[in-house]
């Protein structure tokens, strides 16, 4: 008798010839986040993972990392029995004692896969049905739309009971997608952008822009804390820091004022991109939702786009900024995003920047540039740091 | 070489305070409401350290209430009083540029139907006398003003507080926040005509967890926490032993405030001087403030800016406004100070190890700032 975590693939099922690639990763990915919890056996069966541990790990510490793995749908703690009925009829309520005090209607479920096990599926509902009936004086049956549904599953090796599904992080196993760049400043946006790809399946780096003295160690200290709060679901992401103050004051003392931002955010596209192909990545990602500050204009990220040769991902850009701010407080990371540090895309931001820059006009400008070897000194220059 | 010049915000332990921290570490543990002698050494400590911090306010043991901090110490006292004398009147007098543990108090009593006046300072962050005065009326039941302001330094007229509630007839009482002041003025609550005083440990070089209260014989406050009755029933919880030590050999090692306050105008004035070669500087506090506090405006330069170009080479001060996005100091502020004046503030401040070669490496930082950054368009 014990307890384990059984674990149901989400779209994973869906996946044809690919499948057991898919559920590997996955598997690889729960072994890692589980990994200093203790041993942990992964066993595939059908759209099932079972997950148990050795003895005496800390199963609730288990379960909220499982919540937090991209791939699975939905999965369940389960009470593991010998193949005996009885010992399903005599443990069943124990083990789901405040699931049941909690609810006042319940039925019961049975799967049977192992089809010489003695009760047939009908059986074994009437008979812990009954069970549960005696031992909870407060509760009815209601077939149709019970509080909580008692579920047995009998497997050719093992008996299994749980109660209703906790619902899991969904999407893809982190890095079944590839590996991309995402640019983060320390705002509200860039880690749920980070987020929302890992849930696609994208294996997360990091790049961040620091202009030390315009910004200061606490603004880089956030983007590491920000940044452990998506690896909670996104694994382990290195993080590359660009030193970006030389830049910065370049394009402050050289170009036209109302262009600065276009430019610096092209600057740190052309960084990125070199950064992010150097690291193996096939895209960059960006916070960037549609009209919400004058760079993330139709205008200015056709400006920016047009330095990029790899694709760049904006999973924000049709969103509300109070949709992303919900999805921010979920995933933990507003609190640390409004901490009111300077970063790199406050500095030197002029009053009245232009939102509908021309391209040619940009191009321009940014001639005045030492674009090169600015670039050049900025990527060899780099500190690289693991976080999560 | 390094310069800490942010001792308003806190200061490093000095000896003597180690000293007693870890002694009652490792030999008062007892809990000194316990009756017996391990509990009653630790009880000798406690009244010994009490004693002591008597001494230096002039005032008697059973005076001084210890807290866990001069905030809790500002509460202790403001909520105490103004519970403590509801039934007497609703007005409360005290000042727009008092510490945020005398404000957001003030605020919530503003919620509970109290009547808060809050004095408006002058561009240097003095209060007026005259003001004081018409502000209090015989429905007052509390006046409180801080003796000197944490980010300009100005000295404020606490002893004028008693002859307004003299002339009103008000039965208020008097509370001084005196945490910046403490151990840099001469603080003799009687000879101000205070009721309450507040002090910290940790801005004397003593160890951070501890503050005081000064409450007159006879005042009698609510109680602020409630429990087992320790310190007057004001501030129930087990004492803090190694805090309070360590708060005792802070008193201990205090210089005579008055000498070191002309050793540190000194070096204020060399400052002032010096700092008017780099351009422009400008000082916000008045040459009658308290010497240990300056607080000056690169305009242009954020100060979060400054503050981590000064950073980086050793020299730490702090901005004069919390942060540089919107939260502007309200001190500066209510002194009606120009936003690039209290966007760029920076206070320095000093203590009584502070020295020239501190404020060289300070006025090199500052101009050698203002030359290398650029300002904001």
């Amino acid at each position: 008798m014990k307890e384990v975590i059984l674990i149901k693939n989400g779209e994973l099922a869906l996946k044809g010839l690919n499948r057991r690639t898919f559920e590997d990763v996955m598997i690889k990915n729960m072994r890692r986040r589980l990994a200093d919890l203790g041993e942990f056996t992964f066993t595939p069966a059908q759209s099932t993972i079972k997950v148990e541990g050795e003895d005496g790990v800390d199963l609730e510490e288990a379960v909220e990392r499982i919540s937090k793995v991209f791939g699975i749908a939905g999965f369940s703690r389960a009470l593991k029995l010998e193949k005996n009925f009885d010992l399903v009829l005599e443990n069943a309520g124990k083990y789901l004692e405040q699931q049941l005090l909690e609810a006042n209607t319940f039925k019961v479920t049975a799967k049977r896969s192992d089809k010489k096990f003695p009760y047939d599926s009908p059986q074994i509902c009437l008979l812990l049905g009954e069970r549960l009936l005696d031992e909870f004086d407060h509760l009815t049956v209601d077939v149709h739309n019970p509080d909580l549904t008692v579920t047995v599953e009998v497997r050719d090796h093992d008996i299994f009971v749980h109660a209703n599904q906790i619902k899991g992080a969904g999407g893809m196993p982190v890095s079944t997608a590839g590996r991309a760049a995402l640019m983060v400043s320390g705002g509200i946006d860039s880690p749920v952008a980070g987020w929302m790809m890992a849930k696609r399946g994208v294996e997360l780096t990091a790049i961040h822009f620091a202009s030390p003295p315009y910004t200061s160690e606490r603004a880089e200290q956030k983007v590491h804390d920000l940044l452990a709060k998506v690896a909670k679901y996104a694994g382990r992401i290195e993080l590359t820091v660009v030193p970006f103050t030389e830049i910065q004051e370049q394009i402050r003392d050289k170009c036209p004022e109302d262009l600065f931002t276009i430019i610096m955010r092209r600057v740190m596209v052309i960084c990125a991109e070199r950064l992010a192909r150097y690291g193996g990545c096939g895209a960059l990602i960006t916070g960037e939702s549609l009209g919400q500050v004058a760079s993330q204009t139709l205008g200015a990220i056709g400006c920016t786009d047009a330095v990029a040769t790899i694709p760049v991902f904006r999973p924000l850009i049709g969103m509300d900024k109070d949709e992303i701010i919900a999805i921010s407080r979920k995933i933990d990371t507003f609190d640390i995003s409004i901490l009111p540090f300077e970063d790199c895309c406050t500095v030197f931001t002029p009053k009245h920047p232009r939102t509908r820059p021309k391209l040619p006009d940009v191009e321009a400008a940014e001639a005045a540039l030492n674009l090169d070897e600015l670039v050049e000194r900025a990527v060899t220059n780099v500190r690289r740091i693991k976080i999560g | 070489m390094e310069a800490y010049l942010d001792n308003s915000a806190t200061t490093c332990l000095c000896p003597t305070a180690k000293e007693k921290t870890v002694e009652a570490i490792n030999k008062y543990y007892g809990n000194p409401s316990s009756l017996h002698s391990i509990g009653t050494a630790a009880s000798r400590q406690l009244e010994a350290a009490r004693a002591a911090v008597a001494a230096t306010l002039s005032c008697e043991s059973e005076e001084i209430v210890f807290t866990n901090s001069g905030t809790l110490a500002n509460n202790a006292a403001i909520f105490g009083a103004a519970h403590a004398l509801r039934r007497r009147g609703n007005r409360i007098v005290t000042t727009a540029i008092e510490h945020p543990s005398v404000l957001e108090c003030m605020k919530a009593l503003e919620k509970e139907g109290f009547e808060v006046i809050y004095l408006k300072p002058d561009r240097y962050g003095r209060i007026n006398r005259r003001d004081l005065m018409q502000a209090v009326n015989a429905k007052t039941v509390l006046v409180s003003m801080m003796y000197v302001n944490n980010e300009v330094g100005s000295i404020l007229p606490v002893e004028a507080a008693r002859a307004a509630v003299r002339a009103a007839k008000a039965p208020a009482l008097i509370h001084c926040d005196a945490v910046q002041a403490y151990g840099k003025l001469a603080v003799k609550p009687s000879r101000f005509g205070v009721d309450l005083l507040t002090a910290s440990g940790h801005k004397i070089n003593g160890p951070k967890g501890v503050g005081f209260l000064y409450v007159r014989k006879g005042v009698r406050l609510a109680p602020y926490i409630l429990g087992g009755g320790q310190e007057g029933k004001i501030y129930s919880g087990t004492q803090p032993m190694p805090t309070i030590m360590g708060l005792w050999g802070a008193v201990e090692e205090l210089p005579d405030p008055n000498t070191q306050l002309e050793k540190t105008r000194l070096l204020r004035d060399y400052f002032v001087s010096q700092a008017a070669n780099i351009e422009g500087l400008v000082v916000n506090s008045c040459d009658e403030a308290l010497p240990y506090i300056i607080n000056i405006s690169l305009p242009g330069h954020p100060s979060q800016t400054v503050l981590n170009f000064l950073s980086e080479r050793g020299i730490y001060v702090s901005g004069g406004s919390a942060c540089s996005k919107g939260h502007r100091s309200h001190v500066l502020t209510a002194m009606g100070l120009e936003p690039e004046l209290t966007d760029s503030a920076l206070r320095i401040s000093l203590c009584r190890f502070t020295t020239k070669d501190e404020i060289d490496m300070l006025l090199c930082g500052l101009d050698a700032a203002t030359v290398t950054l650029r300002k904001k368009k």
